[in-house]
Order: C-alpha cells, then sequence, then structure tokens
C-alpha cells in the first residue's frame, strides 16, 4: 500500500501521519475474532450441565408415538438414559435399567425415559426389543435434547429432581442394577 | 538417570532463553555491550541445550524404555529403529520438544552467521525468538513433558509423574502401545518435521521485521537478510503440505489427497500468507514498494504458524475442538493474541515511516499485478479462515452445529484460484512501470494462442464442464507463457553471445537463479493445477461387491476381482489381499493388490489402494468392508483419477525450482556486498 | 375351420396371459439399489458422530447403519434432497455439508463474495491513489537503487524491448 509521502528529504522530521483507516479496520476486526474465540473456548470448557442447574424444557416422542414433555412431569424424579444401538457399552446397562424400572415403575412418582442418540429406527427397535424395555423410548429429533445435557458419548444418564433441577450425573454404562438404584435414592432424597 | 539429565537440560533451556530475554532487552536500551554479549551467548546456548536433551529423548525411545510414558505410547518392540526414530515428533510431547529445538537451532545459526552485520537488529531477533522459545519451554515442561514416569501408588493406582511419590514404584511396561498404524508410512514420517521446519522458518523473517520495527528502520535490510529463510521455510512448508496429501492419497483410501477439514486448512493459511509474502518481497527488493504489505503479511505468517503447530500436531485431531478442548488450547490463544495485537500495535505506529518513494502507474504494469496477487491470497485466506471459524459462531450464537464442507471451499475459492492462475500466465510478460492492455496483448497472443490447443483438445475428448475447460486453458497458459519467455530469452542470448543454445541455457538460469527458479517453480505449480483439474472436474467411481472371477467397467476399464488371500503376519495385523486384474479392450493392463490390514493391538483397520499409475490418469483400487471380505464376495470400490500423477510431478519440478532459487549466488556476492 | 378357432384360441390366451404377465413382474422385482447409488447420497452427507468424516468413507458401525437407511430410502424412491432434508431433521444439521440456508448461516453464502468485491475495490482505490500520489523531485532522492551493475537479466530485457518495438 503506498501512501502518498509528502515531503522528504529524511533529515527534517516526518509528519507523523497516522493511518487511522487501517487501524480502524483491523483493531475492530482482531478485537471481535479475540472475543468470539475467548467467549467460545470459555463455553467449550463446560463439557456438562450442572448438578443443580434448572433443566430446560424438552420433549421426547416415543416410538410408539407417545410425546413425554419435562414441564408435563413436575415434581416427579426423571431418569433420561442416553443410549444407540450401534455403542457396546449401552448393551451391558439395557437389562439393568428394565430390571429397575420394573420396580420403581407401580410406584407413579418415578420416569424413567430413554432417548435414542444419533440412532437409526430399525435398529433402536431392535434394540429395545432385544433387551425387552417397557419404559418409553425415542429418538432425539435434530439431537435437541442431546444438546441441552451436553451429551459427549453414549450411555450417559442424568436424572432431573422432583423441582426440575439435576440430581444425578452417570457417565458411562452402569454396572449393575444395584448402581441404579443407589443414584435413584441419591438424587430422590434431595 | 538420563531422563533426569534430559529433564534438568529442559529447565536450564527455560532460564537461559528468559535470561537471552531480559539481557537483550537491558543491553539495547542502556547500550551496554556486556549485556548483549550475555545474550547472545545465552541465545546461543539454548540450542546444545536442547540438543543433549533431545538425544536424552532418542536415548529412551530407542533403548525401549516403557516405564516413560511418552516412550510408551509412541513405541513398541516390534517397531523398526528408524522408526523409533520418529517416534520423537510422533507424540504431543516429543513434537513440541523438536519445535524449541528446531527454534532454538535456527536462531543459533542467524547469530553465527550475522552477528557482526545485523548487531543492531539482532538484539531484537534474540527477545522475539526467545520469548516464543520460553512460551514454548513453559509448555513442554509444565503440561507436555517428555519425561514423565508410569508409577504405581500403594493402593494400586497407576499415575504419570516427573517425580517420584512416596511410597510409590515405577511401573514397568513389558511392551508399548505402538504407533498408530495410520501413521506407519513413509509420508507421515516425514510430513511432520518438514511442516515444522516450515512454520518454524518463518518465525525469522518474522522477528527480523519486528526489530526493524522496533528499531525504526525503514530500509530493506530485514528483508534482504532474511529472503533465503523465508525461501526455504516456504520449501518445507509446501514440500509437508504435498507429503501429507500424498500420505492421504495413499493411506486413508478416500480416493483423493485433499479434504479441507480444518486441521488442513490450519496448516495451508500460512502456506498461503507466506507464498503473498514471497511475491510481495520481491516488490520492495526491487522498488520499494509494499513495505507495509510485507511487514503485515509475516505477522499474519507468524501468529497463523503457531495456530498451525497446535492444530496439525498429531494428524488425529480433526477439529478445531481440538483447541478449546485441551488443556494447552488457552494458553496459545493468549500467546498468539498478544504477539498479534503486539505486532500489529508496532506496524501501525511505523507506519507513515515505511512508506515508498516509487508509485504504481498503471493498472497493467507488473507493480499491480503484484498487489493483485497479495489481494487475491488474501482472499482465500480471508475465505479459509471463514470456513473454519464459522461453525464456531454458529454454535456460539444459536446452538447449532454447522459443518462447512468442500463445497464450500472450492466455489469460494475455486475463481480466485483460477485467477491466480491468470496472474501466474500474463506477469512474465508484463513491462515494469507503464503497461497497457494493447502492449500486454501485444507480447501475449502468441503463447495464448498456442495453450488453446490444451482446452480444444479436452473438449474433443468430450469434456463438457465448461469450467474446467476455462481452468484447463489457464494451466496451459501459464505453462506456455512460461516456456515461451524461457525459450525467447535462451534464443536471444545464444544469438547475442554466440553461444550454443544449451549453453545460453546454463548460463541464464544460473545467473538469474531467482527469476527461472521462479519460472520453474510456476511451470511446476502450473503441472500441480492440471492434476487437480483432473482429479476434481472428472473423477469417477464405481463400487460393487464381485464374487471372485467377476468383474465391474468404469469408464473403459474392466476390473475383475481374482483372488484373496488372508494371512497374519508376524508384527501383529491380519492381512486380507486381493488379486485385481485392470485390462481394457481385452488386454490386461495390470494387476494390483489391494488390502485391508487389521491391526490386533490398536484394533484398528487400514485400508492399502492398489495403485496403477499412468500420465494420463489414475486407477486406485480399494477393499470396501461394508460387508465382510471373503474369498467368496468382496465389495471393491475404483476410482479413475485423470490426470493424478501430474500433481505428483508438478510437485517434484517446484520444488527444483526453488532448490534453484536457494542457491547462493557467488556472482552476486561479490557484486553487492549485502546480500544475505 | 377347427384349426383356425384353435388356433385364435391358443393366440388369445397367449394374449390374455401375457397382460398379466406384465403386473406380476413389476410387484415380484424390486430393483436393487447399487452401492454406487448409496456412495452418491451418503458422499454428500458428514457421519453424525465422528467429526468431518464424510459418510462414505467413516468405517464405524454406525456409519454402516446409517449407509443402510440410506438404501432403504432409495429403494423407497426418495431423492437425494429428501434423505438429506431427512438426516437434518433426526441428526441436526451438521450432517449436511454445508449450513442450511436458515438463521445465521447466511454469513456463508454472503460473505465470499463480498470478500472479492472488497478487494476489486481495494485493488481499484490503491492503483488509483498511487498513480495520483506526487512524487518529491528526483533529484534529492533515489528509488531504490537497482542492482549495482547491469545485469544478464537487463540485458535480455533490453533486447526483447528493442525485438518487440521493431
Amino acid at each position: 500500500m503506498n501512501h502518498p509521502v509528502e515531503n522528504q528529504p529524511s533529515s527534517t522530521p516526518e509528519k507523523r501521519r497516522f493511518p487511522w483507516a487501517v487501524a480502524i479496520v483491523t483493531s475492530v476486526f482482531t478485537i471481535g475474532l479475540l472475543v468470539v474465540l475467548g467467549l467460545w473456548m470459555k463455553q467449550s470448557k463446560v463439557t456438562s450441565l450442572e448438578i443443580g442447574v434448572n433443566v430446560p424444557d424438552f420433549s421426547v416422542t416415543t416410538f410408539d408415538g407417545e410425546t413425554y414433555t419435562k414441564s408435563a412431569l413436575e415434581g416427579k424424579l426423571i431418569l433420561i438414559n442416553f443410549w444407540s444401538s450401534w455403542c457396546s457399552s449401552c448393551d451391558e446397562e439395557g437389562f439393568a435399567l428394565e430390571e429397575v424400572w420394573q420396580e420403581v415403575k407401580s410406584s407413579g412418582d418415578i420416569v424413567f425415559l430413554g432417548v435414542n442418540y444419533v440412532d437409526t429406527e430399525k435398529d433402536s427397535i431392535a434394540f429395545i426389543e432385544k433387551y425387552g424395555l417397557t419404559y418409553p423410548n425415542g429418538p432425539d429429533l435434530g439431537s435437541k435434547i442431546s444438546r441441552i445435557f451436553k451429551v459427549q458419548a453414549v450411555p450417559e444418564t442424568y436424572i432431573i429432581g422432583r423441582d426440575g433441577t439435576l440430581a444425578a450425573i452417570k457417565i458411562g454404562a452402569f454396572e449393575s442394577a444395584n448402581e441404579i438404584r443407589t443414584l435413584l435414592q441419591e438424587a430422590g432424597q434431595e | 538417570m538420563i531422563a533426569n539429565i534430559g529433564f534438568g537440560l529442559l529447565v536450564i533451556t527455560l532460564v537461559t532463553s528468559l535470561i537471552a530475554v531480559i539481557t537483550a532487552v537491558y543491553g539495547v536500551t542502556s547500550k551496554t555491550r556486556a549485556m548483549l554479549e550475555t545474550s547472545r551467548l545465552a541465545a546461543l546456548s539454548t540450542f546444545p541445550l536442547l540438543s543433549m536433551s533431545v538425544a536424552a529423548l532418542l536415548a529412551l525411545l530407542l533403548s525401549g524404555k516403557f516405564e516413560y510414558v511418552y516412550v510408551y505410547q509412541t513405541t513398541s518392540l516390534s517397531m523398526p529403529v528408524y522408526l523409533k526414530i520418529a517416534a520423537l515428533w510422533g507424540g504431543q510431547q516429543g513434537s513440541l520438544l523438536f519445535w524449541c529445538w528446531l527454534l532454538s537451532g535456527f536462531t543459533f545459526i542467524v547469530l553465527i552467521r550475522k552477528w557482526k552485520q545485523d548487531h543492531d537488529l539482532l538484539p531484537w531477533v534474540i527477545v522475539v525468538t526467545n520469548i516464543t522459545l520460553f512460551f514454548f519451554m513453559v509448555l513442554v515442561l509444565f503440561f507436555e513433558n517428555p519425561f514423565l514416569k508410569y508409577y504405581i501408588l500403594y493402593n494400586g493406582e497407576v499415575i504419570t509423574s516427573l517425580f517420584q511419590p512416596f511410597h510409590a514404584i515405577t511401573a514397568h511396561p513389558t511392551d508399548g502401545s505402538g504407533l498408530n498404524p495410520l501413521l506407519r508410512h513413509f509420508g507421515m514420517v516425514v510430513h511432520p518435521p518438514m511442516l515444522y521446519l516450515g512454520f518454524v522458518g518463518f518465525i525469522i523473517p518474522f522477528a527480523y521485521a519486528i526489530a526493524a520495527l522496533i528499531e525504526g528502520r525503514t530500509d530493506d535490510r530485514w528483508l534482504k537478510a532474511t529472503r533465503r529463510w523465508s525461501l526455504m521455510a516456504w520449501l518445507f512448508l509446501s514440500l509437508g503440505l504435498i507429503l501429507g496429501s500424498r500420505w492421504a492419497y495413499d493411506v486413508l483410501g478416500w480416493g483423493g489427497y485433499w479434504s479441507w477439514d480444518p486441521v488442513e486448512i490450519s496448516a495451508f493459511m500460512p502456506w498461503l500468507t507466506g507464498t503473498a509474502y514471497l511475491h510481495s518481497m520481491v516488490m520492495q527488493d526491487k522498488r520499494g514498494l509494499f513495505k507495509h504489505w510485507n511487514v503485515a503479511l509475516i505477522i499474519l505468517t507468524f501468529c497463523l504458524v503457531i495456530f498451525g503447530t497446535f492444530l496439525t500436531r498429531s494428524g488425529l485431531f480433526s477439529s478445531v475442538h481440538a483447541f478449546s478442548e485441551s488443556q494447552i488450547g488457552p494458553a496459545f490463544f493468549i500467546f498468539i493474541a498478544v504477539m498479534f495485537v503486539a505486532s500489529l500495535g508496532l506496524l501501525l505506529y511505523r507506519w507513515s515511516s515505511l512508506s515508498s518513494n516509487y508509485q504504481i502507474k498503471s493498472f497493467f504494469s507488473r507493480e499491480s499485478a503484484f498487489l493483485y496477487n497479495n489481494l487475491l491470497f488474501l482472499a482465500i485466506f480471508a475465505i479459509c479462515l471463514l470456513g473454519v471459524i464459522f461453525p464456531i459462531l454458529s454454535e456460539l450464537f444459536t446452538g447449532q452445529q454447522v459443518t462447512v464442507g468442500p463445497q464450500f471451499y472450492e466455489s469460494a475459492a475455486g475463481p480466485l484460484f483460477a485467477l491466480l492462475l491468470l496472474l501466474m500466465g500474463i506477469v512474465p510478460l508484463t513491462a515494469w512501470s507503464t503497461s497497457s492492455a494493447r502492449n500486454l496483448g501485444k507480447t501475449v497472443w502468441k503463447p495464448a494462442l498456442l495453450s488453446l490447443v490444451f482446452p480444444i483438445l479436452a473438449v474433443v475428448l468430450s469434456a463438457k464442464n465448461w469450467i474446467a475447460v476455462i481452468a484447463i486453458w489457464l494451466a496451459a497458459l501459464v505453462i506456455c507463457v512460461t516456456l515461451y519467455d524461457y525459450i525467447r530469452s535462451i534464443r536471444l542470448r545464444a544469438a547475442n553471445h554466440h553461444e550454443p543454445l544449451w549453453k545460453a541455457f546454463l548460463t541464464l538460469t544460473t545467473r538469474n537463479r531467482r527469476r527461472y527458479g521462479g519460472y520453474i517453480i510456476h511451470l511446476g505449480v502450473a503441472l500441480m493445477g492440471m492434476g487437480i483439474i483432473g482429479i476434481e472436474f472428472f473423477q469417477t467411481q464405481t463400487q460393487a461387491m464381485l464374487k471372485q472371477g467377476e468383474s465391474l467397467d468404469l469408464s473403459g476399464y474392466t476390473i475383475t476381482y481374482r483372488d484373496l488371500q488372508i494371512t497374519d503376519t508376524p508384527d501383529g495385523r491380519n492381512v486380507a489381499k486381493a488379486e485385481i486384474s485392470i485390462s481394457r479392450d481385452n488386454q490386461e493392463l495390470k494387476v494390483v493388490y489391494p488390502r485391508i490390514d487389521y491391526y490386533y493391538d490398536s484394533e484398528q483397520a487400514v485400508t492399502i489402494p492398489g495403485l496403477r499409475t499412468t500420465l494420463a490418469d489414475d486407477l486406485y483400487i480399494i477393499l470396501v468392508d461394508w460387508e465382510p471380505v471373503t474369498s467368496e464376495g468382496a465389495t471393491i470400490k475404483v476410482f479413475r483419477n485423470p490426470l493424478m500423477n501430474w500433481f505428483w510431478i508438478g510437485s517434484i519440478v517446484a520444488v527444483i525450482g526453488t532448490l534453484l532459487a536457494l542457491w547462493p549466488s557467488t556472482i552476486r556476492k561479490s557484486i553487492a556486498k549485502e546480500e544475505a | 375351420m377347427k384349426i383356425k378357432n384353435k388356433t385364435l384360441l391358443l393366440v388369445a390366451v397367449a394374449i390374455l396371459f401375457s397382460c398379466f404377465a406384465t403386473p406380476v413382474r413389476a410387484q415380484e422385482i424390486t430393483p436393487t439399489v447399487s452401492d454406487d447409488e448409496v456412495n452418491r447420497v451418503a458422499q454428500q452427507l458428514y457421519c453424525p458422530v465422528c467429526e468431518n468424516t464424510p459418510l462414505d468413507v467413516c468405517p464405524t458401525k454406525a456409519c454402516a447403519q446409517w449407509r443402510e437407511l440410506i438404501r432403504e430410502k432409495i429403494a423407497l424412491g426418495w431423492s437425494d434432497q429428501q434423505i438429506k432434508r431427512y438426516f437434518a431433521e433426526q441428526y441436526g444439521g451438521q450432517v449436511l455439508a454445508v449450513p442450511p440456508l436458515q438463521g445465521l448461516n447466511w454469513i456463508v453464502y454472503v460473505l465470499p463474495p463480498l470478500v472479492v468485491i472488497g478487494g476489486i475495490y481495494l485493488a481499484i482505490t490503491i492503483v488509483k491513489r498511487s498513480r495520483k500520489s506526487v512524487i518529491p523531485e528526483e533529484t534529492d532522492l533515489v528509488p531504490s537503487p537497482p542492482p549495482a551493475s547491469e545485469t544478464v537479466m537487463e540485458q535480455i530485457e533490453k533486447d526483447l524491448q528493442k525485438e518487440e518495438r521493431s
């Protein structure tokens, strides 16, 4: 870029002409970029929803066509389990979850919701039948629910307390039905 | 013991680089020679110190001391020696140390060679290089230490630590986990050091530019002193990119060489600004123009180099998310931000003193062509930056995740690359200062006419895509114009000096290495362009499940699945190798052996293609495991990549051209004393 | 007469049967979807789970399932557009190779042409300003000095210019 040089034998002091246009444009752009990147980095550090935070409303429509909305279930303990048919760890907890569900479903106070994460309908239904899951299971359309809970991988389980805030998190497969019972109890006591 | 020495040396280097910075600043501001000498010695000594530390790490790698975390993660007993050496840069910690070693080495060379001539600039060069070195050493020492060991605590837990904790014993794994099988390719072994040589190489001209800004120098000294550094850095960066592409072509099994993913782009962006810088330098050299451009471009290149160093590290991070999710991401972010803002501030402060006494006189002159060149490269860079940043913006402001794929880059940057080809074709024939469109037309029309042969040929060979035909014409234009000018000059010289043509060619080339080196590089780039046009516009592919003996057809070729062999190799792989015959018009052309290597230890499969390469096209055949590969039937995928080989040929030509341009000129040295 | 009638009867029966044959054929045979067709669509999509991996080359089990899903949809007669839209609805916009035309995404489509226009504007402005700039008397100042002696190159340039003028 050439700016006209007004008068210049190099011995006399130059008239300082500050490049205002360039300075403003580059500063705005740089600051904007840095702010955006900084915000993004801070946001990415939060890898999961925090316990005690109010969980935003969402709804799941099961493969059978029923819809469950979080706000409609207020006052109940909600266990949300994210799973996929192609995830090998999910196989480990399928039976355990159904077992505990059979125990708690009569109380009417606890709800199990299975959210199918990024999966195909055919294989998901096969998975449900394989483990005889009777609690509601539905696909996460557009991955919206996974985004609320900041799901990084499957399986992950979240328990929403009766007051609508997040009470417990389990990353990875449950090792036994007992583990599920314990987690439910702890969450229910809050 | 060795590790302790290695680690201790790292600590000493950290302190030494800090001393170098402090004494350099103090020495310059107070004009104390003793201080300056101390800073010089401190900066110099970082190199032998780091060399010994690197040697220590190498010793650990070669002797298979798997109690060291880094040795465990990057080597295994069955690895050949050359891969164990390559493990030095195979993992995060080692590659960062390697990077530091390169920086200290380059600083060493500059200090040894130039202390006398540039004694006013070099203290600031020490400051810049050693601040960078200090930053990276902090990362190595406190976040990514290669000398960590595995220890078993009293409760059975295994931890990693530098020093032995209480009540813990050293763990002794019997074997390492070895290198990711995808990385066991020649290209992948050489590609990281090439990239790093390129990245670190650009730090030297940057340091000189900052030094010149601080000292208020308005002349070309910093540019002339680092001209060869810039060219060398560019050479290695280009080689790194090309080798990475070759690796992708050979090993990833995607049928292509470049997929516009953020990691590739982060290494490509400094190449873009670096290439613009190399060209723009010529203008400052010959006409004193573009001083602001050159400083701005080298600042950009430096920042992009630091960003690229982080992101390209292992080739296994394929997203920008790696930047934010790792521990050292924020540190890099702050470093780049500080350096960029400080450098930009300096440039703005010195802006008016950098003006030139010359002017661009015409829209069609060589000077304006270089301006367009700068603008085009910057525009392509801006588009790449947009593509990388946009998913971040989207996630931040709308919570929506989006992918910006190759289609975006190709449509947005494609026309700009075409314009660059046009410039490459026309500029050798532009004149300095004044040129009108008519003058230009007069000189260009002959080779331009000749170049039309290529697109016409393409159309005759039934190419229907008019964009591709234009692109072919542009690449051909570069080739024809460059050769035309080259041959014309040779003949002129031969006539004037009564020399045989070959002698004229040699004299001309060796006496004007920069110019003709440049011509040869452009020829190489145009050939690469032909290869890119071939594969991007005219690639055909097909896939089918074949039983033994069956064949499929693609673009006139018949590909027959003949046989399959499944074996277990002694180095822990299960290899399914197919015998595939390629024929055309009932004549067998070649037999190739695509295979799938399944590595037991890492449970990963690598697809190796069977390749038939000619100048006209590549036939790229892979085994696909959508269904299991058995001797009854296997799924075969075939790509036909027209003109692909010209990409690799062109890259070799470009490298030769660069080496020529780099070659030290003994004649010039005696003529112009200030030559680097 | 009798033979003629018989032949006519045979022909009539044959025609009758052939009329039934065609509809039956259409019901029995469903055209199999080739791998190429699956690839054609998969190439335009990205794996919902792995980052930056196109669906046709992704090696995971999940991707194999998704390719099968594509195959089913093609067999049902869905167009490429419909399949892509289905995937985006199911899994989110990141499976598409270019950001869908909604919300903030117009930026990605609008900025590149703006960059080009900006570049052209800069080119014109800079050259114009440089042409207009006043250069001080050449007597005091020397522009960047040419190399100390006339190089071979300059000789060639001179010769070339001479040749051009002739």
